[in-house]
Protein backbone atom coordinates (compact mmCIF):
# COMPACT_ATOMS: atom_id res chain seq x y z
CA UNK A 1 0.00 0.00 0.00
CA UNK A 2 1.65 3.36 -1.14
CA UNK A 3 1.30 6.04 1.52
CA UNK A 4 1.38 9.00 -0.85
CA UNK A 5 -1.47 11.89 -0.07
CA UNK A 6 -1.47 12.63 -3.45
CA UNK A 7 -3.19 9.38 -4.37
CA UNK A 8 -6.36 10.72 -2.66
CA UNK A 9 -6.62 13.71 -5.17
CA UNK A 10 -7.34 11.38 -7.95
CA UNK A 11 -10.65 10.28 -8.98
CA UNK A 12 -11.13 7.12 -7.29
CA UNK A 13 -12.63 5.35 -10.38
CA UNK A 14 -12.50 6.29 -14.28
CA UNK A 15 -15.95 8.36 -15.22
CA UNK A 16 -18.87 6.57 -17.15
CA UNK A 17 -19.99 8.58 -20.17
CA UNK A 18 -21.97 10.77 -18.00
CA UNK A 19 -19.30 11.52 -15.91
CA UNK A 20 -20.39 9.60 -13.06
CA UNK A 21 -18.04 6.85 -11.13
CA UNK A 22 -18.43 3.66 -11.53
CA UNK A 23 -17.74 1.28 -8.99
CA UNK A 24 -15.69 -2.03 -9.21
CA UNK A 25 -19.42 -4.48 -9.65
CA UNK A 26 -20.91 -2.01 -12.66
CA UNK A 27 -20.79 -4.63 -15.24
CA UNK A 28 -22.28 -7.33 -13.00
CA UNK A 29 -24.91 -4.94 -11.92
CA UNK A 30 -26.33 -4.17 -15.46
CA UNK A 31 -25.93 -7.80 -16.32
CA UNK A 32 -28.01 -9.16 -13.93
CA UNK A 33 -30.86 -6.77 -14.54
CA UNK A 34 -29.86 -3.56 -12.06
CA UNK A 35 -31.80 -0.49 -12.97
CA UNK A 36 -28.79 2.05 -12.97
CA UNK A 37 -29.33 5.63 -11.33
CA UNK A 38 -27.03 8.53 -10.42
CA UNK A 39 -26.61 8.94 -6.50
CA UNK A 40 -24.11 11.11 -5.03
CA UNK A 41 -22.09 11.14 -8.18
CA UNK A 42 -21.83 7.40 -8.84
CA UNK A 43 -23.70 5.26 -11.06
CA UNK A 44 -25.64 2.76 -9.09
CA UNK A 45 -28.17 0.20 -8.67
CA UNK A 46 -31.25 1.29 -7.66
CA UNK A 47 -33.26 -2.27 -7.38
CA UNK A 48 -32.86 -5.41 -9.93
CA UNK A 49 -35.69 -7.92 -11.61
CA UNK A 50 -37.76 -8.87 -8.59
CA UNK A 51 -38.28 -5.21 -7.69
CA UNK A 52 -37.86 -3.04 -4.24
CA UNK A 53 -40.76 -4.80 -2.27
CA UNK A 54 -39.41 -8.57 -2.95
CA UNK A 55 -36.03 -7.53 -2.37
CA UNK A 56 -36.94 -5.78 1.14
CA UNK A 57 -38.53 -8.26 2.16
CA UNK A 58 -36.32 -11.15 0.60
CA UNK A 59 -33.43 -9.23 3.03
CA UNK A 60 -35.06 -9.53 5.90
CA UNK A 61 -35.72 -13.19 5.50
CA UNK A 62 -33.09 -14.42 4.07
CA UNK A 63 -30.07 -12.31 2.61
CA UNK A 64 -29.44 -9.35 0.34
CA UNK A 65 -25.57 -8.10 -0.87
CA UNK A 66 -25.52 -4.80 -1.37
CA UNK A 67 -22.74 -2.62 -4.02
CA UNK A 68 -22.00 0.20 -1.66
CA UNK A 69 -18.50 0.81 -2.84
CA UNK A 70 -19.14 4.63 -3.55
CA UNK A 71 -19.00 5.27 0.25
CA UNK A 72 -15.92 6.71 1.31
CA UNK A 73 -12.87 4.19 2.83
CA UNK A 74 -10.29 6.54 4.72
CA UNK A 75 -7.25 4.77 6.74
CA UNK A 76 -5.49 6.86 9.08
CA UNK A 77 -1.91 5.82 10.28
CA UNK A 78 0.41 6.89 12.54
CA UNK A 79 1.28 7.25 16.33
CA UNK A 80 -0.81 10.25 16.57
CA UNK A 81 -3.77 9.25 14.60
CA UNK A 82 -6.30 8.72 17.93
CA UNK A 83 -5.93 12.23 18.84
CA UNK A 84 -6.38 13.04 15.28
CA UNK A 85 -9.82 11.17 14.87
CA UNK A 86 -10.85 12.73 18.05
CA UNK A 87 -10.20 16.27 17.05
CA UNK A 88 -12.83 15.89 14.74
CA UNK A 89 -15.48 13.41 15.93
CA UNK A 90 -17.44 13.30 19.15
CA UNK A 91 -16.61 9.56 20.22
CA UNK A 92 -14.28 7.71 22.78
CA UNK A 93 -11.94 6.60 19.98
CA UNK A 94 -9.29 5.77 22.46
CA UNK A 95 -11.44 3.59 23.85
CA UNK A 96 -11.77 1.05 21.14
CA UNK A 97 -10.19 -2.35 21.58
CA UNK A 98 -8.61 -3.67 18.89
CA UNK A 99 -11.03 -4.60 16.45
CA UNK A 100 -13.68 -2.70 17.69
CA UNK A 101 -15.53 0.19 15.84
CA UNK A 102 -18.17 2.76 16.84
CA UNK A 103 -20.47 5.06 14.63
CA UNK A 104 -19.43 8.28 15.54
CA UNK A 105 -20.19 12.36 14.42
CA UNK A 106 -18.34 14.92 12.90
CA UNK A 107 -19.36 17.77 14.13
CA UNK A 108 -18.42 21.53 13.65
CA UNK A 109 -17.97 24.76 15.91
CA UNK A 110 -21.89 25.50 15.83
CA UNK A 111 -22.30 21.75 17.40
CA UNK A 112 -23.97 20.93 13.57
CA UNK A 113 -23.71 17.60 12.01
CA UNK A 114 -21.26 17.37 9.67
CA UNK A 115 -21.26 13.31 8.71
CA UNK A 116 -22.10 10.39 10.49
CA UNK A 117 -19.56 7.48 10.08
CA UNK A 118 -17.86 4.18 11.51
CA UNK A 119 -14.42 4.51 12.87
CA UNK A 120 -13.05 1.05 13.42
CA UNK A 121 -9.88 0.72 15.85
CA UNK A 122 -7.86 -1.76 13.48
CA UNK A 123 -5.62 -4.95 15.08
CA UNK A 124 -3.28 -3.07 12.79
CA UNK A 125 -1.29 -0.06 12.74
CA UNK A 126 -4.28 2.60 11.50
CA UNK A 127 -8.05 3.76 11.78
CA UNK A 128 -10.34 2.44 9.53
CA UNK A 129 -13.04 4.95 8.91
CA UNK A 130 -16.41 4.56 6.39
CA UNK A 131 -18.29 7.64 6.01
CA UNK A 132 -20.94 8.49 3.27
CA UNK A 133 -20.10 9.24 -0.04
CA UNK A 134 -22.44 12.63 -0.81
CA UNK A 135 -20.38 13.81 1.59
CA UNK A 136 -17.31 12.13 0.09
CA UNK A 137 -15.18 15.62 -1.07
CA UNK A 138 -16.13 17.52 2.34
CA UNK A 139 -15.07 14.62 4.60
CA UNK A 140 -11.98 14.45 2.96
CA UNK A 141 -10.99 18.56 2.51
CA UNK A 142 -12.00 18.39 6.36
CA UNK A 143 -9.45 15.25 7.33
CA UNK A 144 -6.70 16.41 5.06
CA UNK A 145 -6.78 19.78 6.80
CA UNK A 146 -6.36 18.94 10.18
CA UNK A 147 -3.80 16.37 9.61
CA UNK A 148 -1.64 19.03 7.73
CA UNK A 149 -2.32 21.36 10.48
CA UNK A 150 -1.40 18.79 13.18
CA UNK A 151 1.64 17.63 10.42
CA UNK A 152 2.83 20.96 10.53
CA UNK A 153 3.26 21.01 14.72
CA UNK A 154 5.33 17.47 14.15
CA UNK A 155 2.52 15.10 15.07
CA UNK A 156 2.64 11.62 12.90
CA UNK A 157 -1.17 11.08 10.93
CA UNK A 158 -1.00 9.97 7.59
CA UNK A 159 -4.46 9.35 5.38
CA UNK A 160 -4.80 7.11 3.22
CA UNK A 161 -8.02 6.64 0.68
CA UNK A 162 -8.77 3.07 0.07
CA UNK A 163 -9.45 1.78 -3.75
CA UNK A 164 -11.56 -1.32 -2.24
CA UNK A 165 -14.52 -2.28 -3.02
CA UNK A 166 -17.29 -2.67 0.20
CA UNK A 167 -19.94 -5.33 -0.14
CA UNK A 168 -22.62 -5.30 2.35
CA UNK A 169 -23.87 -8.80 3.06
CA UNK A 170 -27.25 -8.34 5.21
CA UNK A 171 -29.68 -10.68 6.65
CA UNK A 172 -30.79 -13.78 9.16
CA UNK A 173 -28.79 -16.14 6.31
CA UNK A 174 -26.02 -14.04 6.16
CA UNK A 175 -23.92 -16.13 9.18
CA UNK A 176 -24.70 -19.18 7.01
CA UNK A 177 -23.78 -18.07 3.93
CA UNK A 178 -19.96 -16.43 4.65
CA UNK A 179 -18.87 -18.99 7.47
CA UNK A 180 -18.87 -21.05 4.42
CA UNK A 181 -16.11 -18.86 2.98
CA UNK A 182 -14.06 -18.44 6.18
CA UNK A 183 -12.11 -19.57 8.38
CA UNK A 184 -12.54 -17.66 11.09
CA UNK A 185 -15.55 -18.31 13.71
CA UNK A 186 -18.27 -15.99 13.01
CA UNK A 187 -19.46 -16.71 16.58
CA UNK A 188 -16.93 -15.08 17.68
CA UNK A 189 -17.42 -11.98 15.55
CA UNK A 190 -19.84 -9.30 17.35
CA UNK A 191 -21.32 -6.18 15.96
CA UNK A 192 -19.46 -3.48 15.43
CA UNK A 193 -16.29 -5.65 15.18
CA UNK A 194 -13.63 -6.08 12.09
CA UNK A 195 -11.35 -8.36 11.57
CA UNK A 196 -9.06 -8.91 7.84
CA UNK A 197 -9.22 -12.18 6.90
CA UNK A 198 -9.71 -14.23 3.44
CA UNK A 199 -13.05 -14.66 2.12
CA UNK A 200 -13.80 -17.49 -0.25
CA UNK A 201 -10.45 -17.45 -1.43
CA UNK A 202 -9.47 -13.84 -1.31
CA UNK A 203 -7.49 -12.58 0.43
CA UNK A 204 -6.63 -9.21 2.58
CA UNK A 205 -10.77 -8.57 3.04
CA UNK A 206 -12.01 -6.84 6.19
CA UNK A 207 -15.25 -8.14 7.29
CA UNK A 208 -17.09 -5.64 10.13
CA UNK A 209 -20.26 -7.27 11.36
CA UNK A 210 -22.20 -3.67 10.80
CA UNK A 211 -24.41 -2.63 8.35
CA UNK A 212 -27.55 0.02 7.10
CA UNK A 213 -30.41 -2.52 7.47
CA UNK A 214 -30.89 -3.33 10.99
CA UNK A 215 -30.35 -7.17 10.42
CA UNK A 216 -27.03 -8.99 11.21
CA UNK A 217 -25.06 -8.27 8.71
CA UNK A 218 -21.33 -7.93 7.62
CA UNK A 219 -19.58 -5.09 5.47
CA UNK A 220 -16.98 -6.83 3.29
CA UNK A 221 -14.14 -4.42 1.67
CA UNK A 222 -12.36 -6.26 -0.60
CA UNK A 223 -9.67 -5.34 -3.10
CA UNK A 224 -11.17 -4.01 -5.98
CA UNK A 225 -9.61 -6.35 -8.73
CA UNK A 226 -11.17 -9.31 -6.67
CA UNK A 227 -14.17 -7.92 -5.71
CA UNK A 228 -16.42 -9.32 -8.77
CA UNK A 229 -14.96 -12.88 -8.08
CA UNK A 230 -16.30 -12.49 -4.08
CA UNK A 231 -19.59 -11.35 -5.44
CA UNK A 232 -20.14 -14.06 -7.84
CA UNK A 233 -18.81 -16.46 -5.06
CA UNK A 234 -21.67 -15.13 -2.56
CA UNK A 235 -24.46 -14.41 -5.13
CA UNK A 236 -23.77 -18.14 -6.34
CA UNK A 237 -25.44 -19.04 -2.82
CA UNK A 238 -29.34 -19.44 -3.78
CA UNK A 239 -30.24 -17.71 -0.59
CA UNK A 240 -28.41 -14.61 -1.76
CA UNK A 241 -30.10 -11.85 -3.67
CA UNK A 242 -28.53 -8.71 -4.93
CA UNK A 243 -30.70 -5.54 -3.67
CA UNK A 244 -29.71 -1.84 -4.46
CA UNK A 245 -30.16 1.50 -2.95
CA UNK A 246 -34.25 1.27 -3.16
CA UNK A 247 -34.44 -1.11 -0.85
CA UNK A 248 -31.48 0.16 1.04
CA UNK A 249 -33.40 2.77 1.99
CA UNK A 250 -36.50 1.57 2.72
CA UNK A 251 -34.40 -1.19 5.13
CA UNK A 252 -32.68 1.49 7.20
CA UNK A 253 -35.79 3.52 7.93
CA UNK A 254 -37.52 0.39 9.03
CA UNK A 255 -34.23 0.08 11.25
CA UNK A 256 -34.80 3.74 12.71
CA UNK A 257 -31.06 4.50 11.24
CA UNK A 258 -30.68 8.40 10.03
CA UNK A 259 -29.66 9.12 6.12
CA UNK A 260 -27.33 11.89 5.90
CA UNK A 261 -28.71 14.97 4.50
CA UNK A 262 -32.40 13.85 4.96
CA UNK A 263 -32.47 13.49 8.78
CA UNK A 264 -29.00 14.95 9.99
CA UNK A 265 -26.83 17.60 8.13
CA UNK A 266 -24.97 20.54 9.68
CA UNK A 267 -28.45 22.63 10.97
CA UNK A 268 -29.44 19.57 13.25
CA UNK A 269 -27.00 18.55 16.72
CA UNK A 270 -26.54 15.27 18.10
CA UNK A 271 -29.01 16.65 21.18
CA UNK A 272 -31.95 17.34 18.64
CA UNK A 273 -31.04 14.47 16.60
CA UNK A 274 -31.32 12.16 19.81
CA UNK A 275 -27.83 11.01 18.82
CA UNK A 276 -26.57 11.55 22.43
CA UNK A 277 -25.34 8.28 22.92
CA UNK A 278 -22.47 8.46 20.12
CA UNK A 279 -20.58 11.14 22.47
CA UNK A 280 -18.14 9.15 24.54
CA UNK A 281 -18.62 9.85 28.36
CA UNK A 282 -14.80 11.14 28.82
CA UNK A 283 -15.19 13.31 25.52
CA UNK A 284 -18.73 14.85 27.40
CA UNK A 285 -16.54 15.74 30.56
CA UNK A 286 -13.54 17.01 28.44
CA UNK A 287 -16.14 19.07 26.25
CA UNK A 288 -12.83 18.46 23.05
CA UNK A 289 -14.81 18.24 20.51
CA UNK A 290 -15.65 20.55 17.76
CA UNK A 291 -18.98 22.49 18.74
CA UNK A 292 -19.06 20.79 22.98
CA UNK A 293 -19.89 24.35 24.29
CA UNK A 294 -23.11 24.57 21.83
CA UNK A 295 -23.95 20.71 22.32
CA UNK A 296 -24.01 20.38 26.23
CA UNK A 297 -25.82 23.23 26.41
CA UNK A 298 -28.33 21.92 24.50
CA UNK A 299 -28.65 18.75 26.53
CA UNK A 300 -28.27 21.23 30.06
CA UNK A 301 -31.08 23.67 29.05
CA UNK A 302 -33.12 20.20 26.52
CA UNK A 303 -33.17 20.76 22.93
CA UNK A 304 -35.90 22.71 21.25
CA UNK A 305 -36.42 20.44 18.89
CA UNK A 306 -36.29 16.23 18.44
CA UNK A 307 -36.17 13.70 16.30
CA UNK A 308 -38.91 11.34 16.05
CA UNK A 309 -40.17 8.51 14.95
CA UNK A 310 -44.21 8.63 13.45
CA UNK A 311 -46.27 5.93 12.01
CA UNK A 312 -49.65 6.13 10.23
CA UNK A 313 -52.20 4.64 7.10
CA UNK A 314 -53.56 6.17 4.41
CA UNK A 315 -51.25 7.64 1.68
CA UNK A 316 -47.50 7.66 3.19
CA UNK A 317 -45.61 10.37 4.58
CA UNK A 318 -42.95 12.07 2.75
CA UNK A 319 -40.34 14.28 3.31
CA UNK A 320 -40.83 18.12 3.75
CA UNK A 321 -44.58 17.61 4.54
CA UNK A 322 -45.81 19.47 7.66
CA UNK A 323 -46.55 17.96 10.76
CA UNK A 324 -49.53 19.83 13.07
CA UNK A 325 -49.97 19.53 16.37
CA UNK A 326 -53.21 19.40 18.35
CA UNK A 327 -54.40 23.13 17.32
CA UNK A 328 -53.54 22.53 13.69
CA UNK A 329 -50.60 24.74 13.74
CA UNK A 330 -47.17 23.30 12.05
CA UNK A 331 -45.09 22.01 14.80
CA UNK A 332 -42.05 20.07 13.09
CA UNK A 333 -41.58 18.84 9.36
CA UNK A 334 -40.62 15.32 8.12
CA UNK A 335 -37.53 14.76 6.96
CA UNK A 336 -37.55 10.71 5.66
CA UNK A 337 -40.76 8.58 5.01
CA UNK A 338 -41.99 5.52 3.23
CA UNK A 339 -44.84 2.95 3.55
CA UNK A 340 -43.02 -0.04 5.93
CA UNK A 341 -43.04 -3.10 3.71
CA UNK A 342 -42.97 -5.48 6.75
CA UNK A 343 -45.38 -3.09 8.63
CA UNK A 344 -47.63 -2.74 6.12
CA UNK A 345 -48.13 0.96 7.54
CA UNK A 346 -46.13 4.36 6.69
CA UNK A 347 -43.30 5.14 8.91
CA UNK A 348 -41.27 8.53 8.73
CA UNK A 349 -38.51 10.28 10.46
CA UNK A 350 -39.06 14.06 11.33
CA UNK A 351 -38.57 16.74 13.71
CA UNK A 352 -41.14 18.35 16.24
CA UNK A 353 -41.34 20.96 19.31
CA UNK A 354 -40.09 19.11 22.19
CA UNK A 355 -43.35 20.17 23.67
CA UNK A 356 -44.82 17.29 21.55
CA UNK A 357 -42.30 14.64 21.07
CA UNK A 358 -43.09 11.77 23.28
CA UNK A 359 -44.33 8.49 22.67
CA UNK A 360 -47.84 8.15 21.66
CA UNK A 361 -48.34 11.66 21.26
CA UNK A 362 -51.04 11.83 17.78
CA UNK A 363 -50.49 14.44 15.74
CA UNK A 364 -51.50 15.11 11.73
CA UNK A 365 -49.26 15.07 8.95
CA UNK A 366 -49.95 17.29 5.77
CA UNK A 367 -49.91 14.97 2.83
CA UNK A 368 -50.90 16.36 -0.85
CA UNK A 369 -53.02 19.43 1.15
CA UNK A 370 -55.04 16.60 3.27
CA UNK A 371 -54.71 16.11 7.27
CA UNK A 372 -53.87 12.93 8.54
CA UNK A 373 -53.35 11.53 11.66
CA UNK A 374 -50.34 10.07 12.68
CA UNK A 375 -48.21 8.82 16.05
CA UNK A 376 -44.93 9.59 17.32
CA UNK A 377 -43.68 5.91 17.37
CA UNK A 378 -40.26 4.70 19.15
CA UNK A 379 -37.58 3.31 17.00
CA UNK A 380 -36.74 1.00 15.72
CA UNK A 381 -39.93 0.27 13.97
CA UNK A 382 -39.07 -3.51 12.96
CA UNK A 383 -36.76 -4.95 15.73
CA UNK A 384 -32.77 -5.19 15.17
CA UNK A 385 -31.31 -8.25 14.69
CA UNK A 386 -27.70 -7.54 16.02
CA UNK A 387 -26.04 -10.26 16.71
CA UNK A 388 -23.74 -10.28 20.20
CA UNK A 389 -20.87 -13.23 20.67
CA UNK A 390 -21.42 -14.97 24.12
CA UNK B 1 -68.92 -5.90 -37.48
CA UNK B 2 -66.54 -9.09 -36.21
CA UNK B 3 -63.86 -7.24 -38.61
CA UNK B 4 -64.66 -3.69 -37.34
CA UNK B 5 -65.17 -4.76 -33.80
CA UNK B 6 -61.18 -6.52 -34.05
CA UNK B 7 -59.82 -3.43 -35.67
CA UNK B 8 -60.96 -1.22 -32.84
CA UNK B 9 -60.03 -3.49 -30.20
CA UNK B 10 -56.46 -3.85 -32.11
CA UNK B 11 -54.99 -0.65 -30.51
CA UNK B 12 -55.96 -1.79 -26.75
CA UNK B 13 -53.31 -4.54 -26.95
CA UNK B 14 -50.31 -2.19 -26.11
CA UNK B 15 -47.24 -4.30 -27.32
CA UNK B 16 -45.44 -3.38 -24.00
CA UNK B 17 -47.24 -4.82 -21.29
CA UNK B 18 -45.69 -7.96 -20.80
CA UNK B 19 -49.35 -10.13 -19.66
CA UNK B 20 -51.63 -9.80 -22.57
CA UNK B 21 -50.11 -12.24 -25.89
CA UNK B 22 -49.78 -10.14 -29.18
CA UNK B 23 -52.45 -10.97 -31.69
CA UNK B 24 -52.31 -11.18 -35.29
CA UNK B 25 -54.42 -7.92 -36.48
CA UNK B 26 -54.92 -6.22 -39.33
CA UNK B 27 -53.29 -2.89 -40.14
CA UNK B 28 -54.68 -0.12 -38.17
CA UNK B 29 -55.97 3.24 -39.71
CA UNK B 30 -55.15 6.37 -37.88
CA UNK B 31 -57.33 6.30 -34.53
CA UNK B 32 -58.89 9.49 -35.39
CA UNK B 33 -60.13 8.91 -39.09
CA UNK B 34 -62.05 6.45 -38.22
CA UNK B 35 -63.57 7.94 -34.78
CA UNK B 36 -66.07 11.27 -35.29
CA UNK B 37 -66.31 13.35 -31.65
CA UNK B 38 -69.73 11.99 -31.66
CA UNK B 39 -68.47 8.35 -31.50
CA UNK B 40 -68.22 7.13 -27.87
CA UNK B 41 -69.35 3.60 -28.40
CA UNK B 42 -66.08 2.08 -28.32
CA UNK B 43 -63.40 4.11 -28.53
CA UNK B 44 -59.42 3.33 -28.71
CA UNK B 45 -57.20 3.87 -26.08
CA UNK B 46 -55.39 7.36 -25.68
CA UNK B 47 -52.61 8.49 -23.91
CA UNK B 48 -52.20 11.52 -22.07
CA UNK B 49 -47.87 13.49 -21.84
CA UNK B 50 -48.45 12.50 -18.01
CA UNK B 51 -49.25 8.67 -18.66
CA UNK B 52 -52.58 8.22 -17.91
CA UNK B 53 -54.74 6.17 -20.32
CA UNK B 54 -58.60 6.42 -21.39
CA UNK B 55 -60.60 4.38 -22.93
CA UNK B 56 -64.05 5.14 -23.45
CA UNK B 57 -67.03 2.61 -23.99
CA UNK B 58 -70.67 3.98 -24.17
CA UNK B 59 -69.89 7.38 -22.85
CA UNK B 60 -67.96 6.11 -19.83
CA UNK B 61 -64.02 6.52 -19.99
CA UNK B 62 -62.13 3.99 -17.87
CA UNK B 63 -59.14 5.70 -16.77
CA UNK B 64 -55.33 4.19 -15.66
CA UNK B 65 -51.71 4.11 -16.27
CA UNK B 66 -49.47 3.21 -18.71
CA UNK B 67 -47.20 0.07 -18.76
CA UNK B 68 -43.75 2.72 -18.78
CA UNK B 69 -45.49 4.72 -15.74
CA UNK B 70 -46.36 1.77 -13.78
CA UNK B 71 -42.32 0.48 -14.57
CA UNK B 72 -41.05 3.52 -13.82
CA UNK B 73 -43.29 3.86 -10.43
CA UNK B 74 -42.18 0.39 -9.04
CA UNK B 75 -44.50 -1.97 -6.87
CA UNK B 76 -48.02 0.10 -5.93
CA UNK B 77 -48.85 -0.13 -2.29
CA UNK B 78 -51.51 2.45 -1.79
CA UNK B 79 -54.03 3.85 -4.20
CA UNK B 80 -55.34 7.06 -3.64
CA UNK B 81 -58.59 7.50 -5.46
CA UNK B 82 -61.30 9.99 -5.45
CA UNK B 83 -64.97 9.40 -4.28
CA UNK B 84 -68.11 8.65 -6.83
CA UNK B 85 -69.46 11.65 -7.50
CA UNK B 86 -66.16 13.89 -7.76
CA UNK B 87 -66.30 16.56 -11.11
CA UNK B 88 -62.87 16.87 -12.63
CA UNK B 89 -61.84 19.13 -15.17
CA UNK B 90 -59.56 17.96 -17.83
CA UNK B 91 -55.59 18.28 -16.13
CA UNK B 92 -57.02 18.47 -12.54
CA UNK B 93 -55.25 15.91 -10.18
CA UNK B 94 -57.73 13.12 -9.04
CA UNK B 95 -55.29 11.36 -6.72
CA UNK B 96 -51.90 9.48 -6.13
CA UNK B 97 -50.38 6.01 -5.93
CA UNK B 98 -48.26 5.15 -3.57
CA UNK B 99 -44.59 3.09 -4.16
CA UNK B 100 -42.25 2.28 -1.65
CA UNK B 101 -40.23 4.83 -3.11
CA UNK B 102 -42.09 7.83 -3.99
CA UNK B 103 -45.73 9.18 -4.53
CA UNK B 104 -46.93 9.79 -7.93
CA UNK B 105 -50.29 12.24 -8.96
CA UNK B 106 -52.63 11.28 -10.87
CA UNK B 107 -54.35 14.03 -13.68
CA UNK B 108 -57.63 13.54 -15.16
CA UNK B 109 -57.28 13.27 -19.06
CA UNK B 110 -60.73 14.63 -19.23
CA UNK B 111 -63.15 16.56 -17.77
CA UNK B 112 -66.31 14.62 -16.37
CA UNK B 113 -67.90 12.92 -13.08
CA UNK B 114 -66.42 10.06 -11.29
CA UNK B 115 -69.02 7.24 -11.59
CA UNK B 116 -66.96 4.70 -9.85
CA UNK B 117 -63.32 3.59 -8.32
CA UNK B 118 -61.53 0.12 -8.53
CA UNK B 119 -62.58 -1.70 -5.76
CA UNK B 120 -60.15 -3.87 -6.11
CA UNK B 121 -57.27 -1.94 -6.08
CA UNK B 122 -57.70 -1.46 -1.97
CA UNK B 123 -56.66 -4.95 -1.04
CA UNK B 124 -54.61 -5.46 -4.31
CA UNK B 125 -52.60 -2.55 -5.50
CA UNK B 126 -50.13 -4.49 -7.35
CA UNK B 127 -52.77 -4.92 -9.86
CA UNK B 128 -51.58 -1.71 -11.12
CA UNK B 129 -48.25 -3.13 -11.74
CA UNK B 130 -49.40 -6.75 -12.97
CA UNK B 131 -52.49 -5.52 -14.99
CA UNK B 132 -52.11 -1.65 -15.89
CA UNK B 133 -54.40 -1.86 -18.97
CA UNK B 134 -57.13 -4.02 -17.70
CA UNK B 135 -57.26 -4.94 -13.90
CA UNK B 136 -55.14 -2.14 -12.61
CA UNK B 137 -57.47 0.17 -14.02
CA UNK B 138 -58.69 3.19 -11.50
CA UNK B 139 -61.40 5.48 -12.24
CA UNK B 140 -64.73 5.17 -14.34
CA UNK B 141 -65.61 8.55 -15.40
CA UNK B 142 -68.52 10.10 -17.59
CA UNK B 143 -67.41 12.25 -21.06
CA UNK B 144 -68.45 15.76 -20.10
CA UNK B 145 -67.25 16.97 -23.44
CA UNK B 146 -65.87 14.41 -26.35
CA UNK B 147 -64.00 16.89 -28.20
CA UNK B 148 -61.38 16.93 -25.44
CA UNK B 149 -60.33 12.95 -26.71
CA UNK B 150 -58.98 14.19 -29.99
CA UNK B 151 -56.38 16.33 -27.85
CA UNK B 152 -55.23 13.04 -26.41
CA UNK B 153 -52.25 10.90 -28.15
CA UNK B 154 -52.72 7.50 -30.03
CA UNK B 155 -51.16 4.73 -29.01
CA UNK B 156 -48.60 5.35 -31.96
CA UNK B 157 -48.01 8.96 -30.93
CA UNK B 158 -47.51 7.85 -27.29
CA UNK B 159 -45.09 5.14 -28.22
CA UNK B 160 -43.13 7.82 -29.82
CA UNK B 161 -43.41 10.20 -27.40
CA UNK B 162 -42.11 7.55 -24.50
CA UNK B 163 -38.99 7.31 -27.19
CA UNK B 164 -37.86 11.05 -27.51
CA UNK B 165 -38.29 11.02 -23.31
CA UNK B 166 -36.03 7.89 -22.15
CA UNK B 167 -33.03 9.24 -24.33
Amino acid sequence: MLRAGCRAALPRRPPGSEGLKQTPLDALHRARGGRMVPFAGWTLPLHYGQGHLQSHLHTRRHCSLFDVSHMLQTLVYGRDRVRFMESLVVGDIAELKPGQGTLTLLTNERGGIMDDLIVTNTSEDHLYVVSNAACADKDLAILRDRAAQLQATGSDVHLEVSDNALLALQGPSMARVLQAGLSDDLAKLSFMNSITTTVFGVPGCRVTRCGYTGEDGVEISVPAARAVELAEQLLGVPDVWLAGLAARDSLRLEAGLCLYGNDIDETVTPAEAGLMWTLGKRRRVAMDFPGAAVIMAQVKEKPRRRRVGLTSVGPAIRPHMAILGPEGRPVGTVTSGCPSPCLGKNIAMGYVEAAHSRAGTELTVEVRKKQHPAVITKMPFVPTQYYMAK
Amino acid sequence: MAWRALRRVGPVLAPRCPRLPRLPLPPREPAARRLGTSSLLLAARKFTDKHEWISVENGIGTVGISNFAQEALGDVVYCSLPEVGTKLSKHDEFGALESVKAASELYSPLSGEVTEINAALADNPGLVNKSCYKDGWLIKMTVANPAELDELMTEDAYEKYIKSIED
